[in-house]
């Protein structure tokens, strides 16, 4: 890294000695990004947003918070009634882990759409996957805090797939509950890492950045940068496009804190738990849905493996399956713009996840269409998850090959030219060509 | 071209949120119930101070009785536009058990204080149970809150009261009621015309009792939703003119590059 010459002598004093200035000059003022980013783009930057509101509401809420079971409940009330702005702080965080996992997901198929898992950036990618695992466990543990009836029972459901491992599993269940039951020895770990885990998403997030800061961003036409015409300095203009998105998606946010707070929520949250009144339904919150479906959707016993212990792998597998997607895809070019056969099945893919989610929270018993006896939910759901994993497992090596992807443009700066741009070294045209 | 898959594309994961979001709700939603205007409903609805004043009233005389109302403090009063004279007054009406033994080492009785918080009417879930046929009153403070349709399943609950249909055996003690899931209810039909005489002269009909506690109760699960309310319009205005500025400065600045 470069050292910078300040005009002011104390930033230059610190800055010989602590290059803090020079590094935020070279990755944040003057760092190059390619110029043709489209709103997509925003989302990482709004995902620190989200972070960072998580954390400060969060450790305010920590402040008035009670870790018991005999006193969450009540105190969580407390800080919706007397603490001032108390309610405020809790459905910013409230409805925060639903915003958080919003940004998440657009950011994640916004990767996916345009190859950004792939060649050089598959660590970024995985770095994001773990970021994702941390998140989910973090959103997990801060939905049973407030030990409402959703909250117990959720955590009840959650910590049952332990016992689905063969011969340990009991014992890891009790080992990670620190009880028999559910009790006081779970929610105050829970709280423990409840407040622990954002840390270590900051720290993971710093990776995934400074990772990011080796390779530059990817773009929409998912090619290399050639020259410095292809870029702009991140500031102005990337702080000023981020700032753009800021604003739109804080609408959002606050749309749903002052005017549907308890929207993405359970009512049954509202009830303090009870265990031993089992709820009708147990509903994970929305951004577990499609988890949720695939780990229902195996009823079956394979062989010796039951059919629990096959749907908590089978859920597992479905995001550790991220962490090898940069190796399964077997074509170089990145961006899905100019790769027809690949853009129809992103799309597929979606709606796909959008039936998980669907299937997740309805009852497996249910009819689809009513009237079609033999067309449960569960089918679907079962339906759905081997197109979930025939997408990653069976289809994106496949059409890596067999497909022939557009003439990519030269250069960011100069769109496609008549002739139309060579395509990358390997790459199924390339093959083509020099077959030709 | 580019520009319009990329509309579609936000197109779409927003209609992925809105459908998840919806289907969560619809699942939740084994049963509708018919939808009432309540003055409290859309951004700038506010809660109608003297259906909770009324409210307040058959609270007290009808519901107390077997539903505790434990998170809700006699000082909170002041937002059904009670004066602290008035409530003092209140408090005063009601018996609390005072919290701390008294010099004699014993648990007492005394008139409420503005501090104090509604009473329990039973000293614990057995001899609440006890008391009602082995059903358990829950408390009120979050009933809106915590079920499904809120404050319209409420009034169709208190409303929903009628002889069970032919071939509907009932348990002992039990009524039918056609908002309550499973349609068989431990509490006895609570409202009756005239069942409250109110201050204000209303006529008490069991539709008014039940639109009137039923928003008291609303209140009672979310007594901060005006001021919720309120700032959230100044909020939403400051941003939207805060987008404005800002996409005024990113075409500003973006303006020579292509």
């Amino acid at each position: 890294m470069e050292k910078q010459n300040f005009d002011n002598k104390v930033i230059q004093w610190v800055d010989d000695r602590l290059p803090v200035f020079s590094y935020m000059n070279h990755e944040y003022n003057e760092f190059p990004m390619p110029k043709n980013l489209n709103y997509f783009w925003n989302f990482g930057a709004l995902a620190t947003i989200v972070l960072v509101t998580m954390i400060v509401t969060g450790i305010v809420l920590a402040m008035q918070y009670t870790p018991h079971t005999t006193l969450a409940f009540d105190s969580v009330e407390r800080i919706m009634r007397d603490v001032n702005y108390g309610w405020l702080m809790r459905y910013i965080h409230a409805n925060g882990g639903s915003m958080f996992f919003i940004v998440v997901y657009i950011h994640i198929f916004r990767g996916l759409y345009y190859g950004s898992y792939k060649a050089p950036r598959e660590l970024i990618w995985m770095l994001g996957v773990v970021i994702l695992l941390l998140m989910m466990g973090t959103a997990f543990m801060g939905y049973v805090l407030p030990w409402g009836q959703m909250s117990y029972w959720g955590a009840q459901v959650i910590t049952d797939f332990f016992t689905a491992i063969p011969f340990v599993g009991e014992a890891i269940t009790t080992w990670l509950r620190g009880d028999f039951v559910i009790d006081n020895a779970t929610l105050n770990r829970f709280f423990s890492l409840h407040y622990l885990l954002p840390f270590v998403i900051v720290g993971v997030v710093a990776f995934h950045v400074m990772a990011l800061h080796v390779t530059g961003s990817n773009n929409p036409d998912g090619i290399d940068i050639k020259d410095p015409q292809d870029t702009v300095p991140f500031n102005p203009y990337f702080t000023a496009k981020d700032s753009v998105g800021i604003g739109a998606f804080l609408i959002v946010w606050a749309a749903f804190v002052f005017f549907a707070p308890n929207f993405l929520g359970h009512p049954d949250n509202y009830i303090e738990a009870q265990p031993l009144s089992t709820p009708a339904h147990i509903v994970p919150e929305w951004y577990f849905l499609p988890f949720y479906a695939i780990l229902r959707s195996i009823t079956f016993d394979i062989w010796f493996l039951e059919a629990k212990l096959l749907g908590v792998i089978a859920m597992g597998a479905s995001i550790m399956i991220l962490f090898i997607l940069p190796w399964l895809d077997t074509s170089k070019v990145r961006s899905a713009r100019y790769r027809p056969l690949f853009r129809l099945f992103f799309w597929v893919l979606l709606v796909d996840c959008v039936i998980l989610g669907i299937v997740g929270a309805k009852s497996p018993n249910d009819l689809v269409i009513s009237g079609v006896e033999w067309f449960e939910y569960k089918t679907l759901g079962l339906l759905a998850t081997i197109y979930y994993f025939g997408h990653f497992l069976v289809l994106i090596p496949i059409i890596g090959k067999i497909e022939t992807p557009k003439p990519l443009p030269t250069s960011i700066s100069k769109p496609v030219t008549g002739g139309g741009g060579s395509a990358p070294a390997g790459s199924a045209s390339a093959a083509k060509k020099e077959k030709a | 071209m580019h520009k319009i898959t990329m509309k579609a594309a936000m197109a779409a994961c927003f209609l992925f949120g809105a459908t998840m979001t919806t289907t969560v709700a619809n699942s939740a939603e084994m049963m509708s119930f018919p939808k009432k205007d309540w003055s409290w409903q859309g951004v700038f609805g506010t809660y109608d101070r003297g259906q909770l004043q009324r409210g307040l009233q058959a609270y007290k005389s009808v519901c107390a009785a077997c539903h505790g109302l434990k998170f809700i403090a006699f000082r909170n009063l002041t937002d059904l536009g009670y004066s602290a004279a008035e409530i003092k007054d209140f408090a005063k009406t009601i018996e609390v058990t005072n919290k701390e033994p008294n010099d004699e080492g014993e648990i007492f009785k005394r008139p409420g204080r503005t501090d104090d918080y509604f009473p329990d009417p039973f000293p614990n879930k057995q001899a609440a149970r006890a008391g009602n046929n082995g059903a358990f009153p829950p408390d009120l403070s979050l009933v809106v809150e915590s079920r499904v349709g809120g404050a319209d399943y409420l009034y169709a609950l208190l409303t929903g009261y009628s002889e069970p249909p032919k071939g509907v055996k009932l348990g002992e003690g039990m009524s039918y009621n056609k908002a309550f899931p499973g349609h068989q209810i431990a509490m006895p039909p609570p409202l009756a015309d005239g069942a409250v005489e109110y201050k204000d002269g209303t006529k008490p009909t069991v539709a008014q009792i039940a639109t009137d506690v039923t928003a008291f109760l609303a209140w009672a699960s979310e007594p901060n939703m005006e001021a919720r309310k309120s700032m959230g319009i100044k909020v939403m205005l400051f941003l939207f003119a805060f987008l404005f500025v800002l996409i005024g400065m990113k075409r500003r600045t973006w303006a020579n590059v292509h």
